[in-house]
């Protein structure tokens, strides 16, 4: 399980997370959605120990990462697979290799196994005999296939999602949808992805937490979350225009209210 | 408020320079800092070993050619010159002393230094700058791996290593390059020339210059993984990373060569 609570972050004056608090429960997927900009990304980023916050507790387990230091936190992120918005494969290695980094560097098995395991992960995410090939050969969908391959080699229990499926067209979207969740039933991996495609999060979401001004500002349910009361929340969902949310920027104010 | 109508340029003016002044002091820091957990995660002797040689490579033998000719084409301008300056007051028999000390004391290490710069240095930060846009640099992180000592421990190990043989090399073919200039063109007596060039050259000479081309391939390397890692905004973001990393590694090579021959000699 992962506690977050009062997680604050600042870069210079802006405030990105305002005293965040969530609880992502184990074994389920949590999808967090809210606007771009809004912080998703600073938030998975503290919870894998990328970004140090300014103030909160983010407890994995009952410990608590923050306090951490860097060697402890080496150990914890053994826990952790994450895929990244771009799939951030290593441009330099072809896809055997970077599925297999982190099976080297943690010498999980044998050289001779090695290629063995990465198919055994390729065929996880629906590919195989690609071995070979460069990053820059494989389409968009490919590489987030990679990516994820890559990320659940060290088989982790917690996998973050840095919005899954932006930039992919719906079909292949869809498969992403489905690799997500058949991972979530396979490994069992306590999972939280962050995004903004509404299809994808009610298809995938156990809990969906809307993120508002840094704030979690409702958790629930799918359905709970499509029904909501909550103006701010049922503005997002539904993908209007007008509502409180472009009604409180300024930046929308300006073309909107014309 | 940087743009109020009050301010007159003065103190714009001094906004500004302390502006740069800042921003240099943090990039300072932000190099020692890098500086220091390089060498700390040197202490494990056999970590990375493929990475450094791979940087080897990338660093002395693909960057061989380009130093070489600097070096030749330098000892032969070097000889021209002087040939043409001793000739004044019959003195042209010294040429190949001269052409011998300035050589191996100072433009050999720092001809290659500056080549290095702009080749290596340019490379290092353009392709660390595309992995941290791209947010491998994130990835190597989540994938219990420290990117300060897979990727920059490396690179500042070669470089350091490196450097000193590539101006071995530029040494000798600056020297030859002199000769040449020396006995076929302006035909001086190529034994008095060689002996010259023996005569006043001592050891000191060489490895001096060796040290400070280590210390250049330090400083070249680490000032490039610096602004590699800290590029952001995209392509023109490792645009802008490049190109800082040859502006400060050139002057830094030219700086702290100064500063190491006012020590060392």
């Amino acid at each position: 399980m992962i506690a977050i609570t009062g997680l604050t972050k600042r870069f210079g004056k802006k405030v990105v997370l305002d005293g965040l608090d969530l609880t992502v429960p184990k074994g389920k997927n949590t999808v967090v959605i809210g606007g771009s900009g809004t912080g998703k990304s600073v938030l998975i980023k503290c919870a894998v120990g990328l970004l140090r916050p300014d103030a909160g507790e983010i407890r994995i387990d009952g410990q608590d990462i923050i306090k951490m230091d860097e060697r402890e936190l080496v150990r914890v992120r053994r826990r952790f697979g994450m895929l990244f918005q771009g799939a951030a494969l290593f441009d330099s290695m072809d896809v055997g290799e970077n599925v297999a980094f982190v099976l080297r560097r943690l010498k999980m098995y044998p050289e001779r196994q090695i290629r063995e395991v990465v198919e055994e992960k390729l065929s996880m995410v629906g590919l195989r005999d690609i071995q070979r090939l460069m990053p820059a050969e494989l389409s968009g969908g490919m590489k987030k296939r990679v990516g994820l391959a890559r990320a659940i080699a060290s088989e982790p229990d917690i996998l973050l999602y840095d919005e899954p499926t932006t930039g992919l067209d719906p079909i292949m979207a869809d498969v992403i949808n489905d690799l997500i969740i058949s991972l979530r039933e396979t490994i069992g991996a306590t999972s939280i992805t962050i995004t903004h495609d509404m299809a994808s999060a009610y298809k995938i979401a156990d809990q969906i937490a809307m993120l508002y001004k840094g704030k979690i500002i409702e958790v629930g349910t799918p359905e709970q979350i499509r029904t909501t009361s909550n103006p701010v929340v049922a503005q997002f969902v539904q993908g209007r225009a007008h509502g409180p949310i472009t009604d409180e920027s300024e930046e929308f104010v300006r073309f909107v209210s014309r | 408020m940087t743009d109020s109508p009050e301010k007159n340029g003065a103190v714009r003016l001094a906004e500004l320079l302390g502006e740069r002044v800042y921003a240099m002091v943090l990039d300072l820091g932000a190099i020692f800092t890098l500086f220091l957990q390089v060498v700390t995660s040197i202490v494990p002797p056999p970590s990375e070993i493929r990475n450094i040689v791979k940087q080897m490579e990338e660093v002395g033998i693909r960057s061989m050619p380009v130093v070489l000719v600097t070096a030749t084409f330098t000892g032969m301008v070097l000889a021209l010159q002087s040939y043409a300056g001793f000739q004044r007051f019959g003195a042209t028999s010294f040429v190949g002393s001269v052409v011998a000390l300035s050589i191996t004391r100072e433009l050999g290490p720092v001809f290659a230094g500056l080549m290095v710069s702009g080749r290596v240095g340019a490379s290092m930060a353009a392709e660390l700058g595309t992995m941290k846009v791209t947010e491998q640099i994130d990835a190597l992180v989540t994938l219990a791996t420290n990117p300060v000592k897979y990727l920059v421990m490396p690179r500042v190990v070669a470089a350091t290593i490196v450097l000193p043989i590539l101006v071995v090399f530029a040494d000798l073919l600056g020297i030859v390059g002199g000769y040449f200039v020396s006995v076929h063109l302006m035909g001086a007596n190529p034994y008095v020339y060689m002996a010259k060039t023996y005569q006043y050259l001592e050891f000191k000479d060489i490895y001096t210059g060796l040290v400070k081309a280590s210390v250049f391939g330090t400083l070249i390397s680490l000032i490039s993984c610096h602004y590699g890692f800290v590029a952001e905004g995209g392509a023109e973001g490792v645009g802008r990373a490049t190109t800082r990393a040859v502006v400060a590694s050139s002057m830094m090579v030219l700086v702290s060569d100064y500063f190491m021959t006012s020590f060392m000699f």
